[in-house]
């Protein structure tokens, strides 16, 4: 049996993907802009856009001018190789060898494969109808060769081509379907060498000299006289393992047993692999067709099947076997590339940074996410936004804090400042005393004010005039009114911390 | 004679210390420069690897406390070793700590939603060799629990710092107890301002040692200690000349 061959084409990916989140985009013309060479450019537009005069590689002045409603969308850098590389997976139901053809297209190793479909014509339209349904324009065209194939799907109309035929076939069409390099193209068209059946029989010396060898490698590959090789997608294997009982499992000391038994197994693998866990999910069915499941999450990559095994044992006290669990399946939904052991032996913080991992771990596994974080400084004088949060194994980038010399800061500051009544004798003054929680507080000595304006870009309100204030027994207050003295208006002073 | 003296009785003094259960604690190793709070305590060392209970008995003294905690922690900590601060009503503000010299970002902070998971937390946490100090808050500790504690530092020989807001009851196993209150700011020459914090430190308790009382002052990124509290020696070789 020969090989066949179906080169897919995609007319319009990135639109067709933008129009399947917003169905409105169908009836409207849609491009794509990128920038080369400081110009904006058309990278891609819509069937309707190319109704209306549109065309790849216009730049987007030119575009607006002709189709005033025209909707732009900027380009998104690698969602083209995404979307191909989805598409690529899900006709895995076609053929079990796709191929990604970049930069817009899906190559398959057809060979018998067809006749599952009734024949290559129905197949081809299978193809067709498939992604259409889910969205995308595509043309399928099938050949003996890659080559053949490819050229049928862009530039022919008739996209069967008989086994054998590819030479026929291919005489008809423009020099654009050999795959060649703009230059290439360019100098044929120049020379009128048009279509390839023009200068397919001409000496290959003659070929070769003008236009390099290129030319030579993608006409022998179109018509079958080179091998050209498929690089096929393979799908990952969900990182799971499973774990069937001939007796329901009841006790937590058999479960026990089994995670001990599905950690062993995949951890081996993960390790094989060089992968880590980062969250994993057991799920348990019971007897009675109920599916329970615990979640462990971990704060580094963790092959280490103790330390997995003590996660998950925090949480077996929320299944409730009932008449018992009959099978196990312990799957790793999140992994990442474990650090490699080698550092250890010349790193010694490495061990250190496993251990004090494990115990965050184990903390958030209890407790729940997100609990355990560091800050790092913001670049912000509103003193709520002047540090942000960060996971505790995070890069930080930013490391310096600013040394608050001259504007110190309370160590304890009130989440919400708290309101106070306070005896001011001047406007622009620090307040002599002020009452907080029913206690009066006498002011001996102030500092201050520190005015600290309100971030516009970000929210809109008063200023602050903070003042820091010691009463009579040595506490350190840090109070601050809001907004200017004004004699009609009553000021609200607040007290938003406590110096240590 | 005298010097064989003094060696004498500096040794039977060790053992008076080991017949009173006191083991030497196996964390220490460099003395922090603490000045005479190191004195209070036996061996003349500041006892890390244990358990601090700071009692802050006013909602202001938190962050008195919190303050000298984190001057502590600047004296305490080794290099590039996390530390880990367990809250679950936590009003710590981190730009604040800076001042006190520690790296801000290598604090882990935990904050807990019940106040009852803390001690757990705590347990967890002071097995956990990597960490050098944990600062926690805890509300309510009761004599097992802190006994508990005691058993996991004395394996690890992480030190624990344990904020006490407001406690009802202080029956806890743990090697001092401190009490930080805040005093009017050290100011040079009566100018105008607040001036550097100053606070009024009490160890109320500390097994085998001295407790005391000293006035401390944070300034220039280190603990500055009163002169009074050591003013005997300065005084002999003036009777001696005299």
């Amino acid at each position: 049996m020969s090989t066949r061959y179906v080169a897919v084409w995609l007319c319009y990916p990135q639109t067709d993907w933008y129009t399947r989140r917003n169905a409105e985009r169908a009836n409207r013309p849609v491009v794509i802009q990128c920038v080369e060479r400081n110009r904006r450019i058309i990278g891609e537009v819509n069937y309707k856009g190319e109704a209306a005069g549109l065309q790849k590689g216009m730049t987007i002045t030119d575009a607006r001018a002709l189709v005033p409603e025209l909707e732009i969308i900027e380009e998104e850098n690698g969602l083209l190789e995404k979307i191909i590389q989805a598409l690529g997976f899900a006709c895995i139901r076609f053929t079990p060898v796709v191929a990604m053809n970049q930069p817009d297209g899906l190559l398959f190793d057809a060979s018998g494969c067809a006749h599952l479909w009734g024949g290559e014509q129905p197949y081809l339209e299978a193809i067709e109808k498939c992604l259409r349904r889910w969205g995308y324009a595509a043309r399928a065209a099938m050949a003996d060769t890659i080559g053949a194939a490819w050229a049928a799907a862009r530039y022919a109309d008739e996209k069967w081509i008989a086994p054998g035929e590819q030479l026929k076939a291919m005489q008809s069409l423009p020099p654009q379907a050999l795959r060649l390099e703009e230059t290439v193209i360019a100098k044929l068209l120049q020379l009128g060498l048009q279509p390839i059946g023009r200068f397919m029989g001409m000496p290959r010396r003659a070929l070769q000299r003008r236009f390099g060898s290129t030319l030579l490698e993608r006409l022998d590959q179109a018509l079958g006289f080179a091998i050209e090789h498929l690089e096929p997608l393979v799908p990952p294997v969900p990182y799971a393992e499973r774990l069937p009982c001939l007796d329901p499992i009841v006790s937590a000391t058999g479960i026990e047993i089994a995670i001990e038994q599905l950690l062993d197994s995949l951890c081996k693998r993960l390790a094989k692999e060089g992968k880590g866990v980062r969250e994993a999910v057991l799920k348990c069915f019971r007897v009675d067709g109920h599916v329970q499941q615990i979640q462990i999450n971990t704060t580094r990559p963790s092959i280490q099947p103790v330390h997995l095994q003590k996660l998950l044992a925090l949480k077996i006290n929320t299944l409730q076997p009932d008449l018992g669990f009959e099978l196990f399946i312990l799957e790793a939904t999140r992994v990442d590339d474990a650090e490699p052991e080698q550092q250890r032996i010349w790193d010694g913080g490495s061990s250190d940074k496993a251990v004090l991992a494990e115990l965050l771990d184990r903390i958030e596994g209890k407790l729940g996410k997100g609990m355990i974080h560091r800050y790092q400084p913001a670049a912000h004088y509103w003193p709520e936004r002047a540090y942000s949060r960060i996971e505790p194994f995070a890069e930080n980038k930013n490391n310096e804090w600013p040394v608050p010399v001259q504007r110190p800061r309370p160590v304890c500051l009130f989440p919400r400042p708290v309101s106070i009544e306070v005896t001011a004798p001047v406007p622009d003054y620090p307040p002599m005393l002020f009452r907080y929680k029913g206690k009066l507080h006498k002011v001996k000595r102030a500092d201050g004010p520190e005015r600290i304006e309100q971030e516009w870009w970000l929210q809109s309100g008063d200023h602050r005039d903070y003042y820091t204030v010691e009463d009579e027994e040595g506490v350190r207050f840090w109070i601050f009114r809001d907004g200017h003295y004004d004699a009609k208006r009553q000021r609200h002073w607040y007290l938003h911390g406590i110096f240590a | 004679m005298s010097a064989f003296n003094a060696e004498h009785i500096a040794a039977l003094r060790q053992e008076l210390l080991r017949w009173q259960g006191y083991r030497p604690l196996t964390g220490a190793c460099a003395e922090p420069a603490l000045g005479p709070l190191n004195s209070a305590f036996p061996n003349g060392i500041f006892a890390t690897g244990a358990v601090h209970e700071f009692i802050a008995a006013r909602a202001e003294d938190m962050a008195a406390t919190s303050g000298f905690i984190t001057g502590l922690l600047h004296t305490l900590l080794k290099k590039d070793n996390p530390s880990l601060w367990i809250s679950a009503a936590r009003n710590i503000y981190p730009p604040a700590l800076a001042a006190f010299g520690i790296p801000v970002h290598q604090m882990l902070f935990a904050d807990l939603r019940r106040e009852k998971d803390v001690l757990w937390t705590l347990e967890e946490a002071l097995k956990c060799t990597p960490l050098n100090v944990v600062v926690a808050e805890v509300r309510q500790l009761d004599f097992t629990s802190s006994r508990r504690l005691q058993l996991a530092v004395e394996t690890s020989g992480v030190t624990a710092l344990i904020i006490r807001p407001q406690p009802r009851v202080l029956d806890s196993t743990s090697i001092a107890r401190w009490q930080i209150r805040s005093l009017p700011g050290s100011i040079d020459d009566d100018l105008p301002g607040v001036g550097f914090p100053r606070w009024k430190v009490e160890l109320l308790r500390v097994r085998n040692g001295k407790p005391g009382s000293w006035e401390i002052t944070w300034r220039d990124g280190q603990f500055a200690f009163k002169e009074e509290t050591v003013p005997a020696k300065k005084i002999i070789p003036m009777r001696k000349t005299g």
